[in-house]
């Protein structure tokens, strides 16, 4: 993954971003991660199309190793917070996408040499809908997923 | 909210409010007795939610059966709570020494620690019932501060309201766990308290629903859009608080006015005899529950 | 905008939260008094270094909620040693927070 995420940095950064990541460049030779933000992957429309863009791949393997945190009812669809770890070995990212979301890509995280395979958010969800929960480890994408009851409206709360 | 949406909220709350009339506890006419009220209201929730711990009221809905599933989201909110960051706000106000050299602690007794369980209050001086927020306001007025929510219309003024939310979730921070003590010997305190009796059951707006009927007779109940309604018992403990569906610290006043809106009824002002009359009466049914505010609620 | 940060160490491994305060809009909802589209408004980046050396970093969309709570785990931190938090949003507003864990 490193070398994939290095070759990405030698696209076009937001002009943002470029001092940041020229200093962590700096100061952290063994840096695990900063890269673009993957534009084409948030405005992917399909799980599969983000995946691809995200992984070049969207061949994924559910797998029990992916271990997940979260609501089968969303209190509030504006607030669903989740969570996903794993057991698995040589674990590099972790995204979680609502399939039914316009854009399904709701986060991604790179981890680093040092970090736990472990990533936990709050994401909003438009409708009831399956959240698949991604880990790549050891060069493969692993998934889990979820169906999230979302209600809007009611007059209690 | 669209408009859509709303006319099938009114027509499903509608539906469930005639579904609902029936097992209403009346309370009108009967003399003022608050201890007996309490008891009735004690055994009321003992009866309906005979697993519910007492002192798990203070958690509102989440306390209530079948809330595993929105517990579980509320306690992942509730480990690093999104009030945090307004709560700060609110924490610096307090203890930002005013130009005089005093502070908010100055006003009140014991620095303002562990006191929160006492409000709101009769004040028989000004023979009115006081709130924590009206302590506040009063506070940087009388040390010659000016504050924007000491003379804003909080009801209009979003922003002030907020400030006054965070100050006084810092106030009752202070009191966490301290357990609710309501004082109504006096007689105005007696008045005051039969005032916001007669609120609370009384019938309001275009659904025609009393505070009683949703949050005793429907409470745990689900009126549509999986929101179910929240128990009396424990409500006022956990204010200021948080709703994610507003995104901010908010005062009890606040969520007065928009649960009078929600039935489609004219809404109080904030700070008005009449919230704090009804925040009297509500505050003393749950007495003895401790202070859990600031709080997270959906 | 303002942001909060807390630990917590169990087992070897600790948990780095993270709150920040920011509106994270979608860009698809509509000013009630305005009656225009707001701007998209949210996080992009976040990074995470554990004692100047970046363990992680995540790429946030609009789907992540206003004042957002994120949360990672690094392994093997110690007391004293020292997170650090920064994220930038698509407006090229930018935030940094470094704690110490106790």
């Amino acid at each position: 993954m490193n070398r994939h995420r290095r070759s990405l940095l030698k696209g076009a950064l937001a002009a943002a971003l470029a001092g940041i990541a020229a200093t962590l460049g700096l100061t952290t030779p063994r840096r695990a991660v900063a890269a673009e933000w993957p534009r084409d992957a948030y405005a992917a429309k399909t799980v599969d199309d983000a995946l691809k863009n995200l992984y070049g791949t969207s061949t994924v393997v559910a797998s029990p190793e992916v271990k997940i945190r979260a609501p089968l009812q969303a209190e509030n669809g504006a607030v669903v917070p989740v969570s996903v770890s794993s057991n698995l070995p040589d674990v590099q990212a972790i995204s979680i996408l609502v399939e039914k979301n316009a854009a399904p890509l709701a986060a991604h995280i790179s981890l680093g040499n040092g970090a736990v395979p472990y990533f936990s958010a709050n994401i909003k969800m438009g409708s009831t809908s399956d959240v698949h929960f991604i880990v790549k480890a050891g060069g493969k994408l692993y998934s889990a997923k979820q169906n999230i009851k979302v209600t809007i409206g009611g007059c209690g709360g | 909210m669209p408009t859509r949406q709303t006319t099938a909220k009114v027509a499903r709350c509608l539906l469930l409010l005639i579904v609902g009339l029936a097992g209403i506890l009346g309370a009108t006419g009967t003399p003022a007795d608050p201890a007996k009220d309490l008891k009735q209201f004690r055994e009321f929730f003992k009866k309906k939610f005979p697993n519910v711990r007492f002192d798990n009221y203070a958690h509102g809905l989440y306390a209530l059966p079948g809330m595993d599933d929105y517990r579980t989201q509320w306690e992942a909110l509730s480990e690093f709570p999104p009030y945090e960051i307004g709560l700060d706000q609110g924490r610096k106000e307090w203890q930002t020494p005013f130009k005089n050299g005093k502070s908010y602690a100055s006003c009140f007794a014991n620095e303002g620690k562990d006191i929160a369980q006492y409000y709101p209050y009769w004040h028989e001086a000004s023979r009115e019932v006081r709130t924590a927020e009206m302590d506040l306001i009063d506070c940087a007025k009388r040390n010659g501060e000016e504050r924007s929510f000491a003379t804003a219309d909080l009801g209009k003024d979003g922003a002030a309201r907020v400030q006054l939310a965070n100050l006084t979730a810092a106030f009752y921070e202070l009191s966490k766990g301290q357990h609710v003590t309501i004082d109504l010997s006096a007689p105005g305190a007696a008045e005051a308290y039969e005032e916001g009796k007669r609120f609370w059951w009384s019938r309001r707006g275009q659904l025609n629903f009393s505070c009683a009927n949703c949050h005793m007779d429907l409470a745990g109940k689900n009126l549509g859009g999986n929101q179910p309604l929240s128990a009396a018992l424990g409500h006022p403990v956990g204010w200021p608080a948080y709703r994610t569906v507003w995104g901010q610290l908010e005062t009890i006043h606040h969520r007065y006015a928009t649960c009078n809106s929600q039935v489609r009824a004219k809404p109080a002002k904030d700070g008005s005899a009449v919230y704090n009359n009804l925040q009297l009466y509500e505050t003393y049914l749950s007495s003895g529950l401790p202070l859990s505010a600031p709080s997270v609620r959906n | 905008m303002a942001m909060k940060m807390r630990t917590k160490t169990a087992n070897g491994e600790t948990e780095i939260m993270v709150l920040i305060d920011h509106p994270m809009e979608t860009g698809q909802r509509v000013d009630p008094k305005t009656k225009e589209k707001i701007p998209p408004h949210f996080i992009q980046k976040l990074t995470f270094s554990l004692n100047g050396k970046e363990v992680a970093v995540a790429d946030l969309g609009v789907a992540v909620s206003k004042d957002p709570l994120v949360k990672v785990k690094v392994k093997g931190a110690k007391p004293g040693d020292k997170v650090r938090v920064t994220w930038s949003d698509n407006e090229g507003d930018t935030g940094e927070k470094e704690i110490v864990i106790n």
